[in-house]
């Protein structure tokens, strides 16, 4: 029999019911009284200058109650405070085609789309910036003025160990580049909010937000209200992955709107618009050079990326360090460099998707390892598990490993689906492949400085041992409230079920930094656990006053507190509750967590890649490959995930499945792609999301190392699972006709072109991939004849 | 929320009011008022194409004459022939087990046209008559405005596609079209004075802004497919994922076996230019023959060469050139003698 | 604007209501009928969300004319329950054995598309009492979900199939 009630069993999550009827109230469900509606007017040039804005005649059409643009909330603002270069509306520049210009607010919603029409914007072109060369290159064009070098955003570079003398000790070096497309979060639900700003002069604002924490400091400095009378509150997130986890313009556009006309005003963005709000994963080119022993010992890396990070900085900062961060934290890599570069463009900007800036170099590293593998003549399985970083360890770049299950998940990998016997045997155009990944359960600082827990929760017992847990958590879908509930029950010995929870709400809830770098789990988990555990306290002691019983010798379970050795002598939970309130007065309690010191080195740079644990995972991908029409078929993913513990299966499962999904998507189709500045498919029909006739069959294993620190022994489940899955896939594509794919997506094109069938003329590649940064290319000269394509473009007419 | 732009709805109980609506509106009347010029009336069928392209705001008709509740408008009948009203669902179609057995290409094409919800909405006359596509076109009016517009909508504005063209190249991309040109169909029109028979291989022409040989005042109203004997026939459809996606290369095939001969065949094409096409080169050679390799790959050929994509769809021009001939080669030998 | 004057048969019940004639049945459902249980992710007929079912067929909310659907039962997810709606003793609103299902497998994640994915899997088993992984696969192929892979929604809907 399991030690626990709740926890490793596959209960409905308690907020299903209202998902399965219609009834859970998400953002642009919300209809209030007199609530008017608002649009975003956005721009239509790359990049340009505004001249100026009129907004008279929108003004003056019937209907239309409210207008406000950039210059009424002129305050910088961004997500994370060292580098905010944004304002919710554009002030006098916009810097990608979609950026928010103005917004309106109408009696209806057919009326503000017209009146988006008649607000005049007077824009003076400047030349636009496409490609990370180009941005690296021309220091005569700048997107933003702050920037010392050209268009670098930021440059990292961190050393660790003896390099050189890795390299020279190396019996084999390999040297690859890599490209990462960009892809972007698509959840189903768009981005909404709405504002109400009411006469005791108190703002709400009720939105899609993974961050309602953050979004309450941004409110506040953007709108000059204090924050004590603004509130946050995160309605149910239809689906974010990471995409609603910056500030908006349309949630302050919404807010601004809701103070000057003292109406609710909602603001809903089509799909269009959630393409252009974007944040999503950056391009990112990349170098790694390897070098290992004979028997694959790696004694060196150089890893080096340059990403592009569109035209804002979101967690661009955070992105660039983690693209090197992790990947010291799977193999033992005994000397490691890392340089990277983050340039802006003029497109929307990229920040952090599933994975944030680790699933680039986790896809080139494990590509990698493939290679090395078969160089040296290694099972890439067995090659794997031989250099596995060991548990509780530091690695090279001085981050804290504890516990480490990704040798369990390749074991289970090998069981479920015998890869090493069949990799090379399937034949032409069938294919296995192997990666393995890791990720963070929560970044160990949060994005502002400070030293107050990074989660808190609140619970109160009632009278009628009804049980009230408040954490500020955003529930996005991971199944953040059922988390809350189930570890809360565990601890008092209640069922989720009867646990109501008040989350997302930056005044009932205590702080939570928000659904981000897979912290949630973690992090709020142990916040509520140790609330609970003070609880427990006080009604165990109450019970064993009561059943004559010593207090160590009571569990509490199914809601009753009841005598280990003799199950019979019990009291009910709200009894007990009723005992201690009398005894102790209002059953409240706080808890709080923080991430131990000590989990990552003090270098300048250190901030980002140390959590309080890892998760590990591995995939198995297999494909089958047309060699005439050159389209890929991904049959099966098979992920092993090391969640610490399952809190409940079937939702890690789910995580680890739609985390398959989502890689599978990024490498076969998904690609967020821009002609000009202008987005190439901007659309749920264009961008290729995978159907249910498209999507391989998933199977995920759940691998438990128990986490000493994790809430009973809990680490992440929704990021990292989607890592591997893409190299896996990769190498499986490899394995079936014997072309590496250094780049993504792998489209039908590029599997044409290396089995030579694009053309007449045959020629056959055995890598599809780049060679290296396309530098030395940006002309001025050829780029003002764009610039002036470009102007011209919109005004061009047929010749007579 | 994306709406529809405002217009009135008017729905007439028979085909021939729905002529005589047309007539009245103004058919083929360009509304020039609003920024781009747009058809003033307009019918819509199913609602699965043309709601969309009104949502986006490529079309702001002032008048939209519903077909939905004209009498008789969907059915399925059998007497030598097949006559299938205009109305029917895509669904109605794919589901049909006569459609299925007798005339399977156009099963085929009808059961991989979007979604299951698009086919339950969508008809067979909304399909022949769907408007070209283009991503240069199928765009937002914000996006189209970022842009500078095209020669779609907007007459004295170059073809984005290629700007030199004199023709705007937008892609034909109805599925069951291919497969209908394969079965011989033959379309009935109605207008406010009558009708008309036209052979489905006639409608179509190389332009994406007039695609069809159709009169703005005639309403399409049946198809016709002659007796089938002895045809086998068939639809492959490429696209990137399996549901939702217009075709980016589309083959359609049917032979008539004489014996271990075939006697007649046709091949016709679609995704792959602003027309939907028989080509007859590729039927050709496949008459008086077992569809050997050696043939196949001759009519494969013919097909390559006939298909002409651009860079306005999804894919890449080799890539569906290349699909094109795979396909013609998979189609066909999928019509051997089993 | 030209408001006209409906009358819908939502989940069982006649609703009357003045709308806009350009407004589609997603937003009479709604903002006219306050039944926001139906979503819209694209409002373009590309994702599936706002799935209904009239007359039983799941067709897309956001493309509908609410004037074209006559006298049709539209049925939305507020009315899958079944009963839901009832007042009267013993007619207390029952969860569909998809719903329970679905909650048993973890087939919502974030809940946004599982109102259209339940109507177009209440349709399909009406119409095929034990449908196989494939078709099942085939009749969800309109509706896209962005969090499970699909593969709990698979179990869910054979799961209830199981218990009809």
């Amino acid at each position: 029999m399991s030690e626990f009630s709740v926890i490793g069993r596959r209960l409905p999550k308690v907020n299903s019911w209202a998902h399965l009827t219609g009834e859970a109230r998400y953002a642009d469900d919300l209809f209030l009284p007199r609530m008017l509606y608002g649009r975003v007017l956005r721009s239509t040039r790359p990049h340009a200058r505004i001249r100026r804005v009129d907004t008279g005649r929108a003004l003056a059409y019937p209907g239309v109650v409210a207008v406000v643009t950039g210059a009424d909330m002129p305050e910088k603002m961004g997500i994370m405070p060292s580098t905010q270069d944004e304002t919710a509306l554009a002030v006098d520049r916009v810097r990608y085609v979609g950026e928010p210009v103005a917004a309106v607010a109408a009696l209806d919603e057919d009326i503000a789309f017209d009146a988006l029409s008649l607000i005049q914007v007077d824009y003076e072109d400047l030349e636009p910036i496409f490609t990370i060369e180009e941005a690296l290159e021309r220091e005569d064009v700048k997107i933003h003025d702050e920037a010392k070098r050209a268009n670098v955003f930021k440059e990292v570079h961190l050393s660790f160990g003896d390099l050189e003398g890795g390299f020279a000790a190396a019996d084999h070096v390999r040297d690859d580049w890599f490209f990462f497309e960009g892809n972007t979060h698509a959840p189903i639900e768009s981005h909404s909010a709405v504002a109400s700003y009411g006469p005791d002069d108190k703002l709400t604002l009720w939105t899609a937000t993974q961050v309602p924490h953050y979004l309450h400091r941004e409110l506040e400095k953007v709108l000059g209200l204090p924050r004590s009378r603004i509130r946050v509150i995160a309605t149910p997130n239809g689906g974010a992955f990471g995409g609603k986890s910056d500030p908006f313009g349309h949630e302050f556009a919404a807010a601004l709107l809701s103070i000057r006309t003292r109406r609710p005003v909602k603001i809903t963005l089509d799909r269009e618009e959630v393409f252009y709000a974007h944040r999503g994963r950056h391009p990112v080119k990349m170098r790694i050079r390897t070098g290992v022993k004979k028997d694959g010992e790696i004694t060196a890396v150089h890893y080096q990326s340059w990403l592009d990070g569109g035209a804002y900085a979101s967690y661009g900062i955070a992105t660039t360090y983690y693209t090197g961060a992790l990947l010291t934290v799977t193999y033992r890599i005994p000397a490691y460099k890392f340089d990277g570069v983050r340039v802006y463009t003029n497109k929307p900007p990229c920040g952090p998707k599933r994975g944030h800036g680790t699933t680039q170099p986790r896809y080139g590293f494990e590509c990698q390892i493939d290679k090395i593998a078969e160089d040296l003549d290694l099972d890439p399985l067995e090659y794997r598990k031989k250099i596995l970083q060991p548990a509780n360890s530091r690695t090279v770049n001085d981050l804290r490993i504890t516990s480490m299950g990704l040798g369990e998940c390749l074991d289970a990998l090998q069981r479920s689906t015998r890869y090493s016997e069949r990799r090379g045997q399937l034949g032409r155009g069938k294919g296995i492949g192997l990666a393995g990944s890791a990720y963070i359960s929560g970044a160990g600082l949060p994005i502002y400085w400070n030293e107050m827990p990074h989660s808190g929760a609140e619970i109160r017992i009632d009278r009628g041992g009804g049980v009230t847990v408040m954490c500020g958590t955003s529930e996005i879908g991971q199944g953040s409230d059922n988390m809350l509930a189930s570890v809360a029950a565990e601890a008092l010995g209640v069922m989720p079920a009867d646990v109501h929870v008040v989350s997302g709400d930056t005044s009932l809830a205590p702080v939570d930094l928000g659904s981000y770098s897979s912290r949630v789990t973690f992090m709020a988990g142990n916040a509520v656990r140790d609330a609970a555990m003070k609880l427990r306290a006080l009604l165990v002691a109450a019970a064993a006053e009561k059943l004559e019983v010593p207090a160590d010798r009571l569990l509490s379970a199914y809601g009753r507190i009841y005598d280990r050795d003799d199950p019979s002598k019990f009291i009910a939970f709200a009894d007990a509750a009723v005992l201690a309130e009398s005894k102790h007065g209002t059953l409240v309690a706080a808890g709080s967590y923080k991430p131990p010191k000590g989990i990552g080195g003090s270098f300048k740079g250190a901030g980002v890649g140390p959590t309080p644990a890892y998760s590990y995972q591995a995939a198995v991908a297999e494909v089958t490959v047309d060699m005439d029409t050159g389209m890929v078929t991904v049959d099966k993913v098979t992920t092993a995930h090391d969640c610490g513990r399952a809190l409940n299966p079937a939702n890690v499962e789910g995580q680890v499945e739609g985390s398959a999904y989502m890689g599978y998507g990024e490498i076969i189709g998904e690609e967020q792609v821009f002609r000009g500045g202008l987005h190439k498919k901007p659309s749920l029909l264009d961008y290729k999301i995978p159907t249910s006739l498209d999507t391989p069959v998933l199977e995920a294993i759940v691998v438990e190392s128990v986490d000493a620190e994790g809430p009973f022994g809990a680490k992440e489940a929704g990021e990292g699972p989607l890592n591997p899955v893409i190299p896996a896939i990769a190498n499986a594509v490899y394995d079936a006709i014997g072309v590496r794919f250094d780049e993504t997506p792998i489209t039908a094109e590029k599997i044409l072109t290396a089995l030579g069938k694009r053309d007449r003329r045959g020629e056959q590649k055995t890598r599809i991939g780049p060679d290296g940064l396309d530098t030395g290319k940006a002309d001025p000269k050829r780029a003002l004849r764009r610039l002036t394509a470009s102007t011209d473009a919109r005004e061009r007419k047929r010749p007579n | 929320m994306l709406r529809l732009p405002r217009f009135r709805l008017v729905e007439p109980r028979s085909y021939g009011e729905a002529a005589q609506l047309l007539a009245e509106n103004g058919a083929g009347a360009l509304d020039r008022s609003k920024g781009t010029p747009t058809l003033r009336v307009m019918l819509v069928a199913g609602g699965t194409d043309l709601f969309p392209n009104m949502k986006r705001r490529q079309f702001t008709p002032e008048v939209l004459i519903s077909l939905a509740r004209v009498r008789d408008a969907s059915g399925i009948q059998r007497n030598g022939h097949l006559d299938i009203s205009a109305g029917t669902t895509l669904s109605a179609i794919a589901h049909d087990p006569g459609i299925r057995e007798r005339s399977t290409a156009l099963a085929e094409a009808a059961e991989v046209v979007s979604t299951p919800q698009l086919r339950n909405m969508g008809t067979i006359g909304g399909n022949i008559c769907l408007d070209t596509r283009c991503n240069w076109y199928d765009q937002s009016l914000f996006w189209r405005t970022a842009e500078g517009f095209c020669m779609k909508t907007n007459p004295d504005v170059v073809c984005r596609v290629a700007t030199s063209s004199p023709r705007c190249l937008a892609v034909a991309s109805a599925d069951t079209v291919p497969a209908l040109l394969v079965l011989g169909a033959t379309v009935h029109f109605e207008d406010a004075e009558g009708g008309r028979d036209v052979a489905l291989s006639e409608l179509y022409r190389e332009d994406g802004i007039r695609p069809m040989a159709m009169r703005q005042d005639e309403v399409l109203t049946d198809i016709t497919l002659p007796e089938a004997d002895g045809w086998r026939s068939t639809y492959l459809k490429m696209r990137d994922r399996n549901s939702f996606d217009f075709p980016v290369a589309a083959v359609a095939a049917a032979v008539r076996w004489d014996g271990t001969r075939v006697s007649e065949a046709r091949v016709a094409i679609t995704a792959l230019g602003s027309r939907p096409q028989l080509v007859e080169d590729a039927a050709r050679p496949l008459v008086g023959t077992t569809l050997d390799d050696v043939t196949i790959a001759l009519a494969a050929e013919a097909v390559h060469k006939a298909a002409r994509p651009l860079d306005n769809t999804s894919g890449t021009i080799s890539q569906r050139k290349r699909a094109a001939l795979v396909l013609t080669e998979r189609a066909l030998r999928s019509l051997r003698p089993a | 604007m030209t408001k006209q004057l409906l009358t819908l048969r939502v989940n069982g019940e006649p609703r009357t209501i003045a709308a806009d004639s350009h407004h589609t049945l997603l937003e009479v459902l709604r903002e006219e009928l306050g039944l926001t249980g139906t979503k819209h992710g694209c409002e373009l007929g590309e994702c599936g969300a706002c799935t209904v079912l009239v007359d039983g067929v799941p067709v897309l909310a956001c493309l509908t004319l609410p004037a074209l659907v006559g006298d049709a039962d539209v049925t939305t997810v507020e009315g899958l329950a079944n009963g839901a709606g009832a007042g009267a003793p013993g007619r207390e609103a029952t969860l569909h054995p998809l719903q329970i299902a679905f909650a048993e497998e973890g087939a919502a994640q974030c809940g946004y598309c599982t109102p259209g994915m339940l109507m177009t899997a209440k349709a399909l088993l009406d119409t095929t009492a034990r449908p196989t992984r494939a078709q099942i696969a085939s009749a969800i192929s309109g509706n896209l979900c962005r969090c499970t892979g699909y593969t709990a929604i698979y179990e869910a809907i054979e799961k209830a199939a199981s218990r009809a």
